[in-house]
């Protein structure tokens, strides 16, 4: 369920040029910027508290020679008169302010100053001695000299207010043990101007990333924009709409990719045209040799008959020249027509008529009409058609004539053994496959057996008047209806030609009811020695 | 065998192929004439009155359509034409010009005698018999086509056609058995025929050609009569 949407992004991703550079320069420059803003952060900052930290320092050691010259001068008989100085020190100096801004102060007592006549330390408003921390304190106490860091305490109205702190010892004379006094400067003026700078810089970094951006955006735009135009036009052109031109617009580099896309355009246009025309004059050429080869061949055609009628009355050298004329215009003609048919497929003229057909009936026609040559060569022609009707919208009479050439084949190779005409369908497709036991075909010969004039062995004698074009057009007529024509074979196996039409046109074909294998072929000869030789002529309408 | 079995005329340019069509018709017991050219061939038609016309569809001057669509235009005797294209279009304009069959050059002349006799042979001894297919009343005998006792003029093989349909209204044809019964083709031939004539028949005894009611289509199958 999630994986949808993502795999949605990814083909986006993967598609737009114009998004992968926009994320791209996007994200980069986010980085510079944050690097940048980083840098520029820590210059203010340090800048910032160091001035302040200078400022502090110095009002601190002046605090500190203060409160020593007040002890040092004070009357030093009465130990109660530290008390007071310590509370009124504590109080100036707390008040005083200076350059640095306000502060707080503490005087302390060191932890070795227990005499009891020492007075507690004493800390201006807020500041408790806890504030002051241990680390501070213990480093006054062993160096004996100003020390100073940074740190934090909680405001009584809430929140965390950073300061840094400084501290020094003080002595106090007749008093056994040092007292330590400490500035508190709260930072949270300098604090607020870095919030400020923190702010200006993220806004100003957002609005800057944003105007990349958009900046990419559009920078991509005017590229991507014609290409995919480009690309648009280009499977118009592909779809046929050989007129689609590309708008110019300007003199750039975009502008000249759409002239030459045009240049190409209008080059393939005339190539294709030249094609055409061609394809036209070839047409009427075919058109033109039948017409007129077919009428003095029917002229002949029809003398020879009448020779051949009257050869009785001949003495036996004319009459044998008349029955070799009979055959031999029989198998001019079937040239002929042959010859013309395919040339009509290479013109491209071949028409396909279809109608939803019951390809039983026309397998039945094609075995009865083949039944007296399977007479003469002793075969036996059996249709395997358990179901039906094998319904597919097919044109008949082309059908017929692939289903025809595959019976003859079949019998005239099928050397006397039995021949299947086996029909299956699904839901998409329907099926014929014609198995014969005969000799089979040799590796190599599954491809062959339609190229055109293609004999199994030249060296046998042309018995059969086939015109060697038969299987050439059986794959062209199922090439037009989009199907498949196929060849198994094996040596002294037989063979199986299987045509796969699909139900409906414009369907493609994805598998065929029958297998390309002949069905009891795989019973009757184990797969043992050797895989048996397989070739499949895949045809369908999209390779032409 | 009578003397003559019917007088055929030839409408052919190729003066060999002519004359060879003559001796083989002559020796088959039909009276051949011969015309030469399409423009002669109407004045040809009338003058010798044939049973049945063989015409090239490539003739100079006027072309065997435009002469077929003439004959056709008077008489409704039977027009073979003579073809040297299979080509679909070329054989449908033919046929719906008005041929009721024809032949590829070259043809074997058994198959051209054969056609020619099928449809000069006509159809059994006139039996006293009316049919009724959709509104219309068909008189065997009569050989009469009415819708509301209004005539309609059908040829001798549209008629055929029709009767075939009609004797049987409960029977779905197929092209192939209509082929044999009405053309007499003992082999499966070219289903064309039919569906250009089962229009050409549509367009005269239908109310709406388009949405036929007296020969119905029945899909993946052929064809039958409406209801009566």
């Amino acid at each position: 369920m999630v994986r949808r949407p993502w795999r949605r992004a990814i083909a986006q991703w993967r598609r737009s040029i114009q998004l992968r550079v926009v994320t791209a320069t996007t994200v980069l420059s986010m980085l510079v910027i944050v690097v940048l803003g980083t840098l520029l952060l820590n210059r203010v900052q340090a800048g910032l508290l160091d001035a302040k930290v200078q400022a502090a320092l110095a009002e601190a050691a002046t605090g500190s020679s203060t409160a020593q010259d007040a002890f040092d001068s004070a009357d030093r008989t009465d130990p109660s008169v530290y008390e007071t100085v310590l509370r009124d020190l504590v109080d100036r100096l707390a008040s005083a302010g200076g350059p640095a801004g306000a502060n707080d102060v503490a005087l302390l007592r060191g932890p070795q100053t227990t005499s009891a006549d020492a007075p507690l330390g004493a800390s201006s408003f807020e500041l408790r001695p806890a504030t002051v921390p241990d680390r501070l304190r213990r480093s006054v106490q062993t160096t004996g000299d100003q020390v100073w860091t940074y740190g934090a305490i909680s405001r009584a109205s809430g929140g965390e207010v950073p300061v840094v702190t400084i501290g020094s010892p003080v002595v106090i004379p007749t008093v056994s043990g040092p007292y330590e006094l400490y500035f508190v400067f709260p930072l949270d003026k300098e604090q607020e101007t870095l919030n400020l700078v923190r702010r200006t810089l993220a806004l100003a970094a957002l609005g800057l990333v944003l105007l990349v951006g958009g900046i990419a955006w559009l920078v991509t735009r005017q590229v991507v924009t014609p290409v995919r135009m480009a690309a648009r036009i280009a499977e118009r052109l592909a779809a046929g709409g050989l007129e689609e031109r590309m708008r110019v617009r300007g003199e750039d580099d975009l502008a000249r990719l759409a002239a030459s896309f045009n240049r190409m355009a209008t080059s393939l246009q005339r190539q294709i045209r030249q094609l055409e025309d061609l394809s036209r004059v070839q047409r009427r050429f075919v058109s033109d040799v039948s017409h007129e080869l077919r009428t003095p061949l029917t002229t002949v055609r029809m003398a020879a008959d009448v020779l051949h009628e009257a050869r009785q009355h001949f003495d036996p050298s004319v009459q044998r020249s008349a029955e070799i004329l009979q055959t031999q215009l029989d198998r001019f003609e079937s040239l002929l027509a042959d010859l013309l048919e395919i040339s009509r497929y290479d013109a491209g003229a071949a028409l396909l008529e279809v109608e939803p057909t019951d390809l039983r009936r026309i397998a039945e026609r094609v075995i009865e009409a083949a039944e007296p040559l399977a007479e003469r060569r002793g075969s036996r022609v059996e249709l395997l058609a358990p179901d039906g009707p094998y319904l597919a919208a097919v044109d008949s009479r082309r059908i017929e004539r692939v289903l025809r050439n595959l019976v003859v084949n079949a019998i005239e190779h099928g050397e006397g053994q039995p021949i299947d005409v086996r029909l299956a369908a699904d839901d998409k497709a329907v099926a014929i496959a014609v198995r014969d036991r005969g000799v089979g075909l040799r590796p190599g010969e599954g491809a062959l057996v339609f190229n055109r004039f293609w004999r199994a062995d030249p060296a046998r004698a042309r018995t059969t008047g086939g015109s060697g074009l038969g299987l050439s057009i059986a794959l062209e007529d199922v090439h037009l209806h989009g199907g498949w024509l196929q060849a198994w074979g094996e040596p002294s196996n037989g063979s199986q030609f299987r045509v796969t039409l699909p139900r409906s046109q414009g369907v493609e074909l994805e598998r065929s009811p029958i297998p390309l294998e002949p069905l009891d072929y795989s019973r009757a000869v184990p797969v043992a020695v050797g895989q048996p030789y397989r070739r499949t002529v895949r045809t369908d309408a999209a390779d032409d | 065998m009578d003397d003559m079995r019917g007088r055929v005329l030839i409408v052919d340019d190729d003066t060999a192929l002519a004359e060879m069509l003559g001796i083989v018709l002559r020796s088959e017991g039909y009276e051949p004439f011969l015309c030469s050219d399409g423009d002669s061939a109407l004045a040809a038609f009338h003058e010798h009155k044939p049973d049945l016309v063989l015409l090239d569809l490539m003739l100079p001057g006027i072309d065997g359509i435009d002469v077929c669509r003439q004959i056709r235009a008077e008489s409704g005797v039977p027009i073979v034409m003579l073809t040297a294209k299979t080509d679909t279009i070329d054989v449908v304009v033919g046929l719906e010009s008005g041929a009721d069959d024809y032949v590829v050059k070259p043809f074997k002349p058994k198959e051209l005698v054969a056609r020619i006799r099928a449809r000069l042979r006509r159809t059994e001894e006139p039996t006293q018999e009316m049919l009724e297919i959709g509104d219309l009343v068909i008189d065997v005998a009569g050989h009469s086509v009415k819708r509301d006792g209004h005539p309609i003029q059908l040829t001798p093989l549209e008629f055929d056609l029709l009767v075939a349909l009609a004797r049987k209204p409960w029977q779905v044809f197929t092209r192939e058995v209509l082929l044999e019964h009405v053309w007499g083709y003992r082999h499966a031939a070219d289903t064309r025929l039919v569906n250009v004539h089962v229009q050409r028949l549509r367009s005269k005894v239908e109310r709406d050609p388009e949405s036929p009611d007296v020969v119905v289509t029945v899909r993946g199958v052929g064809y039958k009569a409406g209801p009566a």
